[in-house]
């Protein structure tokens, strides 16, 4: 499951989802939306993405994990539109048969996400609003 | 030949579209039409930004030649998460 969606996410799904007899572990990761950046009020957060392509990109990054490491499946699901302060913006469940395998995989996948998969956020702040972002290896850039 | 051009987020606010198509000369490559694009859109030229390539859904470099009817996505500093 590697899909993005203007809905809010439910975690039990994606935990349904990757639940399999073989796993001894899953392991769910929810990113929140934060109250503040580099010293910015953050009002609320909008998220968008090239949907077709973040998909393709999201279901590469379960293909690799299971190249890495030996899970068993893999669920990816990221927020789109505005989403409020301490809502999930992205969640990531992955079940394997030991949990190293698992925790390390979850890992790897929120780290994939923040650098190739076209998905953009605009922090709305107190006193202003600005594109968020990285390019592989780049700084983090805010731009207006 | 003609391409069609999906803008996303600060590109998409600067050109004030979120899809256009553009003409094109053939042997034209992904570089060739983002020159044309900014002569189009001034604005699109945001300073300081390190922009990617995408033609149907695939990351490409810059000499990459375009074909009819590619989607082109010029893909800005992303921040999933």
């Amino acid at each position: 499951m590697f899909r993005v969606t203007k809905e809010p996410i439910d975690l039990s799904e994606l935990v349904r989802y990757v639940t399999d007899p073989e796993a001894g572990a899953i392991v769910p990761f929810i990113g929140t939306t934060r109250n503040n950046n580099e010293g910015r009020r953050v009002i609320a957060l909008d998220y968008e993405a090239y949907p077709e392509m973040a998909e393709k990109e999201l279901a590469r990054i379960g293909e690799d994990a299971k190249k890495k490491w030996p899970i068993c499946k893999m669920a990816i699901v990221h927020r789109l539109g505005p989403v409020q302060i301490g809502e999930a913006s992205v969640i990531i469940a992955v079940s394997s048969a030991h949990r190293d395998a698992a925790f390390a995989a979850s890992r790897f996948a929120i780290e994939e996400i923040k650098k190739t998969v076209p998905i953009w956020k605009k922090e709305v702040f107190e006193g202003g609003e600005v594109w968020i972002g990285t390019q592989t290896g780049q700084p983090l850039t805010a731009l207006k | 030949m003609t391409v069609r051009v999906k803008f996303f987020a600060i590109l998409r606010e600067r050109a004030g579209a979120s899809e256009i198509s553009k003409e094109l000369s053939d042997g034209s490559t992904v570089g060739d039409l983002w020159r044309e694009l900014q002569k189009d859109y001034p604005r699109l030229a945001v300073q300081g930004i390190r922009l990617l390539y995408a033609v149907n859904q695939n990351y490409v470099g810059a000499d990459h030649r375009l074909r009819e009817h590619d989607e082109v996505v010029f893909i800005p500093p992303v921040s999933g998460g």
